[in-house]
């Protein structure tokens, strides 16, 4: 018998009974709520008559409908409104915690999961949004679900689960200058392919995976729903147990030691087999681009509009040619030659301190290029903006033309007043370029926050190693 | 929920791989604090050619003609036929919330991502896969006739064409018994309210840190 992957360790530790159906009771100690995907669970709650199992499990954040200009002066969407206010009201009524409006911790559900050491090692965390899989940085398991499922933990603190199988990512030696997490995870993606995780518990590991902060680890496994996977995870280390210390949710003191001892005991056993392995060589990673309308469709800043003719398979190649069609592009263009309009820094992928401080680099000094309508930043949370003013970062980005905004959602996905028109195109550090995604008709080209900054600068798209020499 | 055991219907052929969950039912609708009414606004962003709103009348939007599901002849459907990696993208359950106010009950695909399966089985949805080849025929077989239908009978796992050809489906155990039963799987979870005490009861022991009460900063 071989030794446990990291997944099963996590596994194992949450089982409250096996339902002998290939589905297993599994006990969640961290929901995070926020005010989309919540309101029906707790509607179903009342019509059922059934208390809430567990306060103290679940925290609460507005994020997705929430404006990131004028706030003091409230939301004008009346239908936005509502759905704010319901998260209040139900935060009220059944005594969770929750950062509202205008708290300085408001911010994106998955950035203040971990600021606040709410979410932790070891943890099953799970949250109505596809992008929970961003906690599994933490060594945690950590899954979006849907609202029923919202429900079924807010009434038994356990979801029921079928056990995944184990994907190992392994990313071996060091990525080159400018080549961030955001350029590593789109190459995964475009190597497995946006289902080549399904059914899959990923872990990412390797040299290039250790060597990373908490920030850029959480930047891969918040994309793993990206790659099809539910859940993406990081084994405990050094980075992982700093990074947690100190927090205001954290534990302390002799709490702590204790908390560490077991902390360190998850990773994957050396003997741990795993049922899938895919290794990247991040050497051979360069800066990427996407260039369609579902994140696989990405090539490196140097490479050129696919060709659909060169695709075999009909169905994907009617897919490219669709892809092509909306994102307004003709094969064989080079990627340098695209000029977006818009640029937006932000999303629970890219909106963390180190993606400010790292997009301020290239663009301190600089101004937006011509032909760029619209810049802006959206820092991940109050307090990631907080940060970002007292080491002068917003001064950088309003001098250079971007708008410095309060924390949210966004133009990830537009249900706020952030949204790009029909035919707009937009350099987004965000996660998806679904058709319509971030505003009807918009085209979105997914790239890291370095990237997004040049090509603010430059104007089109560009390898921004060349602007760093 | 509606127990689902054998569903006949018109099948509706949707010819494209990677539907997102955006695609199904665009964001400006989540923003509804109900479980119903999403219907009308299913693949909004293709079904009609100007923008929808929230809480908008659709009967007299302008209709984009070329989208399948605004043929007259797909109009009862009730079982969906698409393409791999159906569903993919957000967790919402709006999703599921809109294709079964439109009248789906049945939705087959080679392949499904993970959230919007189980979404769909907890909505009285039968997400249901068969191998690609088998989709390919059934594709061919409802462009080729007008009113083609398909019986799905889930306690047998199978799919019968006209014809009479049947195909058989996997299904998990779990996810079969909770849609022809029909069950409230919060009910049937709290009636094992005991051993999710008696697990707390051990994991205080073993990890104190996660059952001291959270207190706001």
């Amino acid at each position: 018998m071989g030794g446990k992957t990291l997944y099963d360790k996590l596994w194992d530790a949450h089982v409250v009974r096996d339902n002998g159906d290939g589905t297993a009771l599994l006990y969640v100690d961290r929901q995070l709520v926020h005010e989309v995907t919540s309101p029906q669970a707790f509607e179903g709650l009342r019509l059922a008559d059934r208390p809430l199992w567990r306060v103290d499990a679940n925290l609460a954040v507005v994020d997705h409908n929430v404006p990131t200009t004028g706030r003091a002066n409230g939301i004008a969407d009346p239908i936005s409104a509502l759905q704010v206010d319901t998260l209040s009201r139900n935060c009220r009524e059944y005594g969770i915690t929750q950062f509202g409006l205008m708290d300085r911790r408001q911010g994106i559900v998955h950035i203040i999961g971990p600021e606040q050491g709410a979410t932790q090692p070891g943890m099953t965390v799970v949250c109505g949004d596809s992008h929970t899989s961003t906690h599994g940085a933490l060594g945690a398991l950590a899954f979006g679900i849907g609202t029923s499922e919202v429900e079924h933990a807010l009434a038994t603190q356990t979801v029921v689960q079928a056990r995944s199988r184990r994907m190992l990512i392994r990313v071996d030696g060091q990525p080159g200058p400018g080549v961030t997490a955001k350029d590593i995870m789109l190459a995964i993606i475009g190597k497995i392919g946006t289902a080549g995780g399904t059914g899959y518990a990923v872990e990412y590991g390797g040299e290039a995976i250790r060597s990373l902060p908490m920030s850029g680890r959480m930047t891969i496994c918040n994309m793993s729903i990206e790659a099809g996977a539910r859940c993406g995870m990081v084994a405990v280390d050094d980075t992982t147990i700093e990074y947690v210390r100190g927090r205001p949710y954290a534990p302390s003191d002799a709490m702590w030691d204790q908390a560490e001892a077991y902390w360190r005991t998850l990773v994957s056993d050396e003997d741990a087999e795993f049922d899938r392995v895919v290794t990247l060589d991040a050497a051979e990673i360069k800066p990427q681009v996407s260039w369609g309308t579902s994140p696989e469709m990405v090539v490196s800043v140097d490479g050129v509009v696919p060709d659909p003719a060169d695709e075999p398979d009909e169905t994907r190649r009617a897919g490219m040619q669709r892809a092509l069609e909306y994102m307004g592009l003709t094969p064989g263009t080079p990627m340098r030659d695209i000029r977006p309009e818009k640029i937006f820094i932000g999303s629970c992928t890219n909106a963390r301190i180190e993606d400010l401080r790292a997009a301020a680099r290239i663009l301190r000094g600089k101004r937006l290029a011509r032909g760029i309508r619209e810049a802006m930043v959206v820092p991940g949370s109050g307090l990631v903006k907080w940060q970002a003013e007292q080491e002068g970062l917003d001064q950088v980005f309003k001098e250079a033309g971007f708008e410095w905004r309060d924390a949210g959602c966004s133009m990830c996905l537009g249900m706020n007043p952030d949204r790009l028109s029909p035919g707009e195109r937009c350099a987004s550090t965000s996660n998806r370029n679904f058709e319509g995604r971030q505003g009807g008709g918009g085209r979105t080209h997914l790239v890291s926050p370095e990237m997004a900054a040049a090509v603010a600068v430059a104007g089109h798209f560009v390898d921004v190693r060349e602007l760093e020499q | 929920m509606e127990p689902l055991t054998r569903v006949e219907g018109v099948v509706a052929p949707l010819d494209r791989s990677n539907v997102d969950t955006d695609a199904i039912i665009p964001k400006q609708f989540l923003k509804s604090i109900h479980r119903t009414g999403f219907g009308p606004n299913l693949f909004d962003e293709w079904r009609y050619r100007d923008e929808g709103q929230p809480g908008q009348d659709c009967s007299d939007r302008p209709l984009n003609h070329d989208f399948v599901l605004n043929q007259p002849r797909y109009q009862d459907a009730r079982i969906l036929l698409t393409r791999t990696n159906f569903g993919c993208g957000s967790s919402r359950e709006h999703a599921p919330w809109a294709l079964a106010d439109f009248g789906f009950r049945v939705l087959i695909a080679p392949s499904f991502a993970d959230i919007f399966y189980n979404n769909c089985s907890k909505n009285g949805i039968l997400p249901l896969t068969l191998p690609e080849e088998t989709v390919q025929s059934l594709f061919e077989a409802t462009w080729e006739q007008p009113g083609y239908t398909l019986t799905v009978d889930l306690p047998a796992q199978t799919v019968t064409t006209p014809d009479g050809t049947r195909y058989g489906f996997e299904i998990d155990p779990h996810r079969k018994h909770m849609l022809v039963e029909g069950l409230d799987e919060i009910g049937v979870t709290l009636e094992h309210a005991d051993e999710i005490r008696a697990y707390e009861q051990r994991q205080r022991a073993v990890t104190p840190w996660l059952f001291s009460d959270v207190e706001a900063s």
